[in-house]
């Protein structure tokens, strides 16, 4: 059992005319095995309290913590977060031109085991879970998200996930850009991830859509940089109705 | 004192071919004032069965291709003696033929080589530079029709080296040149990858990669004269840069003469900034006479190993410089692979890794 604990998280962005406040004061606790989703309008700050926590260089912690089974998290470098249990996947997955994927997982396998995987036992390992996500074969040789498409950029995401095994993932819009049948193979990459190894959850979404699939916990609603209210799974059924006028008029 | 040298006029640097190079660095190598020596500079590194190494007088193995670049000039009017390699007609080398460099003192030195390939013949050679020399150097290949060449140049020079150099092939009738070019060493290194055609159904390959760090020039001018109807030619070079002001060119001149019908060509030239502080120049040149082609394309493409790719690969535990590390081994890997050697291609790959560790890139 572990746990992610976010206390008054306060993050700044630099801008032209100085820094931005983004996020004001985040609280947030997720355990082992509990899927949270965090709902919001777009400009709310949801993905910059993604990679805040990831540790994009972008980002400027202002105030408050980021524990993980009570280590400050923000002391770490990115990798170091990472190999702590941490995983974002990422709206917008990066090109790597020249870096094909086999060579990419294998070396991220390789940072995150502390060893690098048997060679044997790895090959099974990657098939099975390039299968399972329908993804072709010929997807390994490629470079790592160079002229991907949406679907196959999320996929991507999933397979690390599935092979990183972390303890806490961050899935910032995994959902955008999906078609139905896509959404459906991804959704149940990240459940198959979380049954088989007591996965917590942060499930950064817009749209309830994604909620069908991967059924949260708790869902909290996210404007204006900090969480506005609470609740479990019946609050998304009442943004689907009634969106976030009432949180974004204040 | 020669006849050339008392008209001649060293490069300022505002001339085309010289306006990249840092003309203060050359050593002496284009400096009226200072004579060349000549040199047999390359030997074979064990006795190899259907190739023959052997020395002439310069006059009696005259250059079989014109040039008009002044280094090579140079080199020509100071040359005593020539280095004759010949690969025996109809032969098949079935292990690459390793030369290395010799008697290079770190004066200004002039070497020239001529590599014959016999009919029919099939051979790769691999030529080692090392050490600090300063060398005005000119390699020829005359392929005869139907001989197969692969030629590895691998400038893997000492940290002061100055290397002009010319390698130009003539490919005859259903020959094939491939050329690999790696500069990883050496603080100027300018080289020619030249080729031109006698005979139809030729064609030339040419890879190449460059990696350069704090301070060093790394230039590349390649031409291809497609001078003959049919024949082919691909050029794939990348480049690699990291650290302070070191800088790389790369000069890509096709020319499809008015006779080339059939002519079938693309060149490619990418190059990675790993830091700040490096330049990379890229200029492909397309000159067409012709419409009759096959195809003609070029392209060039200079891009930065940026923050979002390191930090991409950071969440996923991997630390920045097995990052690095990892982004230029892919990048190199399509070229370094077609030399076929894992021992050549970890050398390399050691080196680079030791230069970037150098620079703390």
């Amino acid at each position: 059992m572990s746990t992610l604990d976010i206390k008054g998280l306060q993050v700044s962005v630099a801008t032209e005319n100085g820094f931005t406040e983004i996020l004001r004061g985040v609280d947030l606790t997720i355990k082992s095995g509990e899927t949270h989703a965090i709902m919001g309008p777009n400009g709310s700050g949801k993905s910059t309290l993604a990679y805040s926590i990831a540790g994009h260089p972008k980002y400027t912690i202002t105030g408050g913590s980021v524990t993980l089974d009570g280590v400050d998290v923000l002391a770490m470098s990115v990798d170091e977060r990472a190999k702590a249990g941490l995983f974002l996947a990422m709206q917008y997955p990066v090109e790597v031109p020249g870096v094909s994927v086999t060579n990419f997982l294998r070396t991220a396998a390789t940072a995150i085991r502390g060893e690098a995987p048997k060679v044997r036992t790895w090959v099974g390992e990657v098939k099975e879970a390039m299968a399972a996500l329908h993804m072709d074969t010929n997807f390994a040789e490629r470079s790592v998200n160079e002229g991907f498409s949406g679907g196959e950029k999320k996929r991507h995401e999933i397979l690390q996930l599935e092979l990183l095994k972390p303890k806490f993932a961050i899935l910032d819009e995994t959902d955008s850009g999906l078609d139905v049948d896509a959404l459906r193979i991804v959704s149940e990459g990240v459940n198959r991830v979380k049954a088989n190894s007591d996965l917590g959850i942060m499930l950064i979404t817009h749209y309830t859509r994604i909620l069908r699939y991967i059924k949260p916990d708790f869902v909290h609603v996210f404007a204006a940089g900090k969480i506005v209210e609470e609740g479990g799974p019946e609050l998304a059924d009442k943004l689907e109705e009634k969106g976030y006028a009432e949180y974004t008029t204040a | 004192m020669s006849t050339l040298t008392s008209n001649y006029l060293a490069p300022t640097g505002r001339e085309e071919a010289w306006r990249f190079t840092p003309l203060a660095r050359v050593g002496g190598l284009l400096d009226a004032s200072t004579d060349l020596a000549s040199v047999n500079s390359i030997k074979l590194s064990k006795s190899y069965a259907d190739v023959k190494l052997s020395h002439k007088s310069a006059a009696d193995l005259p250059a079989i291709s014109a040039s008009d670049d002044l280094a090579t000039i140079r080199a020509r009017e100071f040359l005593k003696e020539v280095t004759h390699i010949e690969i025996a007609a109809n032969s098949s080398i079935s292990e690459p033929v390793v030369l290395e460099r010799t008697n290079l003192t770190g004066a200004a030195q002039a070497s020239r080589t001529l590599i014959s390939c016999g009919v029919n013949s099939h051979s790769t050679i691999i030529l080692q530079n090392t050490g600090d020399a300063i060398l005005a150097d000119e390699i020829e290949f005359d392929l005869a029709p139907g001989s197969n060449l692969t030629f590895i140049s691998l400038q893997e020079w000492g940290a002061k080296a100055v290397h002009l150099g010319r390698q130009h092939a003539v490919i005859s009738k259903d020959a094939t040149f491939n050329s690999i070019v790696v500069t990883v060493g050496g603080s100027l290194v300018r080289l020619l990858p030249t080729v031109e055609y006698s005979g139809p159904g030729s064609s030339a390959d040419l890879q190449g990669l460059y990696f350069a760090t704090d301070g060093q020039h790394l230039e590349h001018r390649l031409h291809v004269d497609h001078n003959v109807p049919n024949a082919k030619s691909r050029v794939n070079y990348k480049g690699a840069l990291a650290g302070d002001k070191a800088h790389t060119v790369w000069i890509g001149d096709v020319y499809i003469r008015a006779n080339a019908e059939g002519t079938d060509t693309y060149e490619l030239n990418r190059n990675l900034l790993l830091s700040d502080g490096a330049r990379a120049d890229s200029v492909p040149n397309l000159e067409i006479e012709t419409g009759e082609i096959v195809g003609a394309g070029h392209a060039s493409t200079t891009g930065r190993f940026d923050d979002e790719q390191l930090f991409y690969l950071s969440s996923r535990g991997i630390p920045a410089e097995v990052a690095r590390r990892l982004v230029i081994r892919g990048f190199f890997a399509e070229i370094i692979g077609k030399i076929k050697s894992e021992d050549i291609e970890n050398r390399l790959m050691e080196r680079i890794d030791s230069e970037l560790a150098k620079v703390g890139a």
